[in-house]
């Protein structure tokens, strides 16, 4: 991938593919380091899948869902002299609390960092394909933060007014933009 | 900083227009974001037609989606365009594409052959 921001897009599906109602994509960056958690509330996975998933070559047909993105990730994280860790619980065996949490630590004045790249059209398109689905983003920097919760938008919206029209997409792309500020 | 007071002056707006609910438009654009193609540069293509249908005022006459990996990864970025039986694959769509094939396909009625995938097996 070229930007971090397609890993996240990435990996993301694969909340909305495990059924999360809310999607949470924290950043946290520092001078030296950018942590990305990717945490859902989807079906989780078996102890004995999750111990196989960065495994490309382990995947079979049935799993292919999973597939690449994740030890792609991984790769990003660890060419950087960081890493990327995954915890589940199975919907079958914690009924309350399962789903899925992604963490991966990146070294930013690594020579083979991948830069964040366009995280605002991920958002966007992440909230475009799966409109029903609620997205929690905060990216945290030393000098500001930005957030989005389309829990608020949808309690503005009303239930008639789908997160995906065009004009939301524009008001979201807009907010996030004005947010991380231009021409710095 | 946007507000969420422009939020509610879109919903009045909205309120006031018959919005098209899921399967009532009639033409369906269907962009590939599994992996491959969102390496092979689908995210871009994605945001073009959602610009352009919305920019051409046709909300609710064309839906976009995404779907995962169909299994030709070597083609993405994949596009299908569905309007009754009809099914149209375009391969190693951009985003300048993605805007040609919303004219003349989707608005002008003629598919894009040389876009097509028969046209790049050949």
């Amino acid at each position: 991938m070229k930007e971090l921001s397609l890993n996240i897009l990435d990996i993301a599906q694969n909340s909305i593919h495990a059924e999360a109602t809310i999607v949470r994509i924290i950043l946290t960056e520092t001078d030296e380091t950018l942590k990305l958690e990717i945490e859902d509330d989807g079906k989780g996975m078996s102890e004995e899948f999750l111990a196989r998933v960065t495994d490309p070559f382990s995947t079979t047909r049935k799993t292919r869902k999973v597939g690449l993105g994740l030890p792609l990730l991984k790769l990003a994280a660890e060419q950087t002299g960081g890493h990327m860790t995954i915890s589940s619980r199975e919907k079958a065996i914690a009924p309350d609390h399962h789903g899925t949490e992604v963490a991966a630590l990146f070294y930013k004045n690594h020579l083979d960092f991948t830069p964040l790249g366009d995280v605002i059209s991920t958002v966007v398109s992440l909230v475009q394909g799966s409109p029903d689905v609620d997205f929690v983003f905060v990216h945290e920097m030393p000098d500001r933060t930005v957030e989005l919760d389309t829990r608020e938008l949808r309690e503005v919206l009303g239930e008639d007014i789908p997160l995906s029209s065009p004009d939301v997409l524009v008001w979201i792309r807009e907010s996030l933009t004005e947010q991380y500020g231009t021409g710095d | 900083m946007k507000s969420l007071e422009e939020l509610k002056a879109i919903r009045e707006r909205m309120q006031n227009k018959v919005v098209l609910r899921e399967g009532g438009a009639d033409k369906r654009i269907v962009v590939g974001m599994a992996t491959c193609g969102i390496a092979a540069g689908a995210r871009p293509v994605l945001n073009a037609f959602v610009e352009e249908i919305a920019n051409r005022g046709l909300t609710g006459a064309v839906e976009v989606s995404q779907t995962g990996c169909i299994g030709m990864c070597r083609f993405e970025p994949i596009v299908e365009v569905f309007e009754g039986d009809q099914r149209v694959t375009y391969v190693h769509v951009d985003p300048v594409k993605a805007r040609e094939i919303v004219a003349r396909h989707i608005v002008g009625g003629e598919p894009i052959v040389e876009y097509t995938i028969g046209a790049a097996e050949k």
